[in-house]
């Protein structure tokens, strides 16, 4: 009898083993893609908290250069391979791959709290109301500048600058042969790169990509006035080699010492105010973008979102790890670990009404007041069709940005004149939407 | 001057020519080493410092954030896990081209030589939808086959340029012994080729290792080799190049040592057919 007992305790034990081990091996593993962003490291940092309350799923990261990541769950979700769970990708692809059923509509029940989320950063991410990617940091963009630099030069800058006005302080703090030059912008080409500053600067003279019936409308005076102002200002007090710099150039430049000025996305101000990568940290101020002739679309609106592939095989895991990543709660988490400075911003309401985040960020208030005078649905003074501040959320904008961007980034260079880039440009752009059939 | 003096200044002009030829060559790798070895700050400063308070810390965090036993196991069972499988196919299609040509062996070598001529980019999508239907996305199987098609040409071509040189006589004579077509290759071709063979395979190692386009695209974390672990250190928003220098390194330093150890193969096989 005892002999009996013992053996059934042990297989009983075996038994519960077995099953235990079994659970363990059967876990979900979703595998996330993503770019290797400062905000997206911390996050794989701190996946282990998220394993720990979910002990049922493992989470597997890819992390990828950026145009590598958007060719790669270009070509997975296109082809519906299933290579990856959860997805990185921004404000231009959410719409557009919610419309053709690409991704999963993020489920904002529960706790969620979607009211929360910031109402330009939600609406950019949505088709049709509904949300296809939730948000993990976004931005907008902004001026900074070295108010010592500025201040000397017996200069100010304010929220909402006219661009002439940014014009004489770059005049008044260039100063080339001490290194420092008065502005800084993209200048490299891409849709993302250069094409995202200039979009947002040729809205705010008026300009728009597309009239109401798709046409082109790269030739008008409004782009001329744009492109002929970005390239004369950059050409006289922009930094050497300025068609080859974008957001990382700059920002290289702009924490040694060597701009006066520097209009990019407002992400940056965590980088220039941090002192342990900026030797101007403390010298930093900012202001909301200029204007030429209307404040629309002065200054662009962008999302880093995790969105789901409808050919996921671990939908509810891959849910459960958005609603994660993307809550308030996640965003309390990194403020305990790391510091109110180092949480992801943009996304929101809540983050920039909590004491300890306002303390922490010097630049909370013009940031989120760029974030919010961003309105994607709205942001060109003649009607447009199109959805996006600085981009068309058409699939074939991604092209049409890209070249028309190379054309620009030429007449900076000075291989071309103005009217030559946007002639080309609009040349290009009308044979392509005539291809794809918008007219 | 005299003639012998003259000859001592080639020497020293040829010399000088060599040595900076080479410097220019090693400078972007001596530059990625000294760039890990500094802050990102400093990795960006204008004008560069050469002379700086070195740290480790961007060794650190690729460590921490990089499997990188992991990705340096998948560079290595697919760069020698092609290179063997290339070489049982390359050996005797090279033989049997070099010793049994027929009319159309130039037209095959130059058809293999030509798919050489098309961007990888241009069959892409075919490959991917085949490896997607066959299971074989982020799968090393993957990667070992494409490596070693992407190779073969240059194989084939490397060791048929050897076979060709080599005395069809001593072929003869093993014939003349009873010896087989395989005991041709084994006991015969094969013991003499062993300086192109070692310097083939490694060539094609080398190549293997480097390869980043389909290493990109086809995989994602099972089967990621070493250059996909260097792209996930470039960064679109922040600084990223003392760390990149850091990853890339590390990704270099095995490769680097082991063709140190076969110098003696590769500049033999290299130069073999170019003193005939």
């Amino acid at each position: 009898m005892k002999r009996l007992t013992k053996n059934t305790l042990t297989y009983a034990v075996s038994i519960t083993a077995a099953m235990t081990a079994a659970s363990a091996f059967s876990a979900t593993q979703i595998t996330v893609a993503t770019v290797n962003n400062g905000h997206m490291i911390e996050m794989q940092k701190l996946t282990p908290e998220f394993e720990k309350a979910n002990p049922d799923i493992k989470v597997k990261w890819v992390t990828l250069e950026e145009g590598v990541l958007r060719q790669n769950v270009t070509q997975d979700i296109a082809n519906g391979s299933g290579l990856y769970d959860v997805m990185t990708i921004g404000m231009y692809e959410a719409p557009i791959w919610g419309e053709r059923g690409w991704l999963q509509a993020v489920d904002t029940s529960g706790n969620y709290d979607e009211k929360d989320i910031l109402p330009s950063i939600r609406g950019g991410l949505s088709y049709e109301g509904t949300m296809y990617a939730a948000p993990f940091y976004g931005e907008s963009s902004m001026v900074m500048y070295r108010k010592d630099l500025v201040k000397a030069a017996g200069m100010e800058i304010n929220d909402r600058d006219s661009w002439e006005h940014i014009r004489d302080v770059a005049a008044a703090v260039n100063n080339p042969e001490k290194g420092i030059y008065g502005i800084c912008l993209r200048g490299k080409a891409g849709w993302g790169d250069n094409m995202a500053f200039m979009t947002a600067m040729a809205n705010s003279f008026g300009a728009r990509w597309f009239d109401e019936n798709w046409k082109p409308q790269l030739e008008t005076s409004e782009w001329k006035n744009a492109v002929s102002f970005y390239v004369d200002l950059l050409t006289k007090y922009g930094p050497p080699g300025s068609s080859s710099n974008s957001f990382n150039e700059n920002l290289a430049l702009f924490n040694e010492g060597k701009c006066g000025m520097w209009i990019d996305a407002t992400i940056a101000a965590s980088f220039v105010t941090d002192p342990k990568q900026s030797k101007v940290a403390d010298k930093v101020g900012f202001a909301q973008s200029p204007y030429a002739v209307t404040e629309k679309g002065a200054n662009w609106l962008w999302a880093w979102a995790l969105g789901i592939p409808a050919a996921t095989k671990n939908a509810e895991a891959a849910q459960k790890f958005v609603r994660w990543a993307t809550s308030k709660e996640y965003i309390q988490l990194v403020g305990q670990k790391n510091g109110w400075a180092a949480v992801p911003t943009g996304t929101r309401t809540s983050t920039y009404e909590n004491p300890k985040f306002q303390k922490a960020a010097v630049f909370a208030d013009a940031e989120l007041k760029a974030i919010n005078s961003a309105d994607p649905t709205d942001s060109t003074l003649k009607p447009s069709p199109y959805v996006g501040v600085q981009f068309a959320a058409i699939p074939e904008f991604q092209a049409i940005g890209t070249t028309t961007g190379q054309m620009i980034s030429g007449a900076l260079s000075g291989s071309m004149s103005v009217d030559q880039a946007l002639k080309s440009a609009n040349t290009s752009a009308d044979r392509q939407m005539r291809q794809a059939g918008y007219y | 001057m005299t003639l012998n003096q003259q000859r001592k200044l080639k020497t020293i002009l040829t010399g000088l020519f060599a040595w900076s030829v080479a410097l220019v060559l090693f400078f972007p790798i001596f530059w990625m080493f000294i760039t890990s070895f500094k802050t990102e700050l400093q990795a960006i400063s204008v004008p560069p410092s050469l002379f700086f308070e070195p740290t480790l810390d961007n060794f650190r965090i690729v460590q921490e954030r990089s499997d990188y036993i992991h990705h340096a196991w998948n560079s290595v069972v697919t760069s020698f896990g092609s290179t063997i499988i290339a070489l049982i196919i390359a050996i005797p299609a090279a033989y049997s081209m070099a010793f049994f040509p027929g009319k159309r062996t130039k037209d095959i070598l130059l058809w293999m030589l030509s798919t050489k001529m098309l961007p990888a980019v241009g069959v892409l999508v075919p490959i991917y939808i085949l490896c997607r239907n066959y299971g074989l996305l982020d799968s090393k199987t993957a990667l070992v086959i494409i490596f070693t098609l992407m190779n073969l040409p240059i194989i084939v071509w490397m060791l048929f340029s050897y076979f060709k040189d080599l005395p069809k006589e001593i072929l003869e004579a093993a014939r003349m012994d009873g010896a087989t077509p395989w005991d041709e290759v084994v006991k015969v071709v094969l013991p003499l080729s062993v300086g192109a063979i070692s310097s083939t395979a490694l060539l094609s190692i080398v190549l293997c290792w480097n390869e980043a386009f389909w290493s990109l695209n086809l995989t994602a974390s099972d089967a990621a080799p070493l250059t996909a672990m260097i792209a996930s250190y470039s960064s679109p928003e922040g600084l990223f190049w003392a760390k990149l220098s850091a990853a890339s390194t590390l990704a270099c330093a095995p490769i680097v040592i082991f063709g140190w150890f076969c110098q003696k193969q590769l500049v033999q096989g290299l130069t073999f057919g170019a003193v005939k």
